[in-house]
């Protein structure tokens, strides 16, 4: 009886249903406290780019909250700089992975914008999402420029599945370091982005559009270029505008 | 029959104490002269991978403890409704299915863990540990003993790669459970005093090298020899 094909088959059926059923319960018992865990991260993130890592460890989640929403406001644009008021969700809410998916002229984009305590019109500084391809998986991160448009306030990176101790080497401290106080425009206005260069160990103090190279990961350093370079000409529109009104502003 | 000799006959049979010696050693076992890493060379993949710092490791240690025993636990008690022709696939059913709720409760509750481990928190299911006790153990063991196989077991895999761990954590970052013990000692010492931290030792090389020396020193000890 018990090795008959019948046997096997409801056991199996049952064996799913009864597994299933407790799967998928815990995600939905557990369900809205990972979204507000993912939520925070992403908070973490883009705060990073503005401040240290170890000041955000620091904190508890519920002062990064706090901490958030007094320092950071949030608008979506479009390719052409111009904000989206129709029918958006909050800055917050844009996927931008799902957007990469898409044509760079049908993306939303969010802008956070990093200001003084209790006082939006004080900008310190824009902190821009990116996105792109790692060597094994996606990259992800937050570039933070100061209000001359131009100057690289800090950068948080992260990935998906880079190799431990080469191409994820860019989650660490020092290396997101090298970009603070780099330019991304050249004299000329042009959009050159920064480099971060094949090899490792040399001195790149003297060029502000280059940075030292990760060792064993040029592959995902380029991928980081890339991407820098792919976001920066998205918000070009965006940085420029930015730029232009502060040329009125200081007339 | 008469009631007397019922009551006697469970007599006969008291039931074993919870912590017998047969049971003691099933869990003690495994933790030196069974050692699952060590003696039988099991789930070294993951003992390489995790064992960078402590904190992750003995969230992973932790993770391997519960699903080892929790599996063990739940195919003995299933055994024997087990149809044998389709066991290995219920075993996985099982074991896979824990898994996914130890990395279902590290997201909502420690997501940078879960960032960091998420890979590897999977892979416990085809950690061979695992499918090795089920198979050796649970498929013809009662539950509770089953239990302390598991444990026995998943505790042995964890000091190992905690030990491990440590020395990796200390040589190579300098640390300890996160705390910058090198830099104590600088202080301690002044600043013409630093310790240079090992890059090997980040790197999976390192933990071969530890894994080796822990091995090492074990054999000698118990003088264990493969056959």
């Amino acid at each position: 009886m018990q090795q008959s094909n019948t046997y096997i088959i409801v056991f199996s059926g049952v064996l799913t249903i009864v597994l299933g059923l407790l799967l998928s319960g815990t995600s939905q018992v557990l369900g809205p406290m990972q979204q507000e865990a993912i939520a925070l991260d992403k908070k973490k993130q883009i705060l990073g780019a503005v401040i240290s890592a170890e000041e955000i460890d620091a904190m508890t989640p519920l002062q990064v909250n706090e901490f958030y929403s007094k320092r950071i406001a949030s608008t979506v644009v479009d390719i052409n700089g111009k904000e989206i008021s129709s029918g958006v969700v909050t800055a917050e809410k844009v996927e931008v992975a799902k957007f990469f998916k898409k044509p760079a002229a049908d993306r939303q984009y969010p802008v956070y914008v990093f200001h003084a305590e209790g006082n939006p019109e004080a900008v310190e500084s824009y902190i821009f999402p990116l996105y792109g391809a790692g060597l094994w998986d996606a990259i992800w991160g937050y570039l933070a420029l100061e209000t001359d448009m131009n100057t690289i306030g800090g950068i948080t990176l992260a990935h998906a599945g880079e190799t431990p101790g080469l191409g994820a080497r860019i989650t660490e401290g020092g290396v997101q370091q090298r970009y603070v106080g780099k330019k991304v425009f050249d004299e000329s206005g042009q959009l050159v982005a920064v480099r971060m260069m094949k090899g490792e160990g040399k001195d790149y103090s003297g060029d502000v559009h280059k940075v030292d190279g990760l060792s064993g990961a040029t592959i995902t350093a380029n991928g980081v270029n890339n991407m820098l370079k792919a976001y920066l000409s998205h918000y070009e529109a965006f940085i420029k505008g930015k730029l232009s009104n502060q040329a009125v502003a200081g007339l | 029959m008469s009631a007397e000799t019922l009551e006697k006959a469970i007599e006969k049979k008291p039931a074993e104490a919870l912590f017998s010696k047969r049971r003691r050693k099933l869990v003690a076992d495994p933790l030196i002269d069974d050692n699952p890493i060590t003696i039988q060379v099991l789930g070294i993949c993951s003992a390489l991978a995790v064992t960078t710092q402590m904190k992750p490791t003995l969230v992973m240690a932790i993770s391997v403890i519960f699903v080892v025993a929790m599996s063990n636990f739940v195919i003995s008690v299933m055994r024997n409704t087990i149809p044998a022709r389709v066991r290995i696939i219920v075993q996985l059913a099982v074991v896979a299915t824990l898994v996914t709720l130890v990395s279902e409760v590290l997201k909502a509750f420690a997501y940078d863990m879960y960032k960091e481990l998420s890979v590897f928190i999977g892979l416990i299911i085809t950690n061979c540990i695992v499918m090795g006790r089920l198979e050796a153990f649970a498929m013809g063991n009662k539950p509770y003993d089953s239990l302390l196989d598991g444990l026995g077991s998943a505790l042995g895999y964890s000091w190992i790669i905690l030990t491990v761990a440590f020395f990796r954590e200390l040589f190579g970052s300098g640390s300890v459970f996160g705390i910058p013990v090198y830099n104590y000692v600088s202080s301690i010492f002044g600043p013409d005093f630093s310790l240079a931290t090992n890059g090997l030792m980040v790197s999976p090389i390192g933990a071969f090298i530890i894994l080796g020396l822990i091995v090492w020193v074990q054999r000698t000890k118990t003088g264990y020899v493969e056959h």
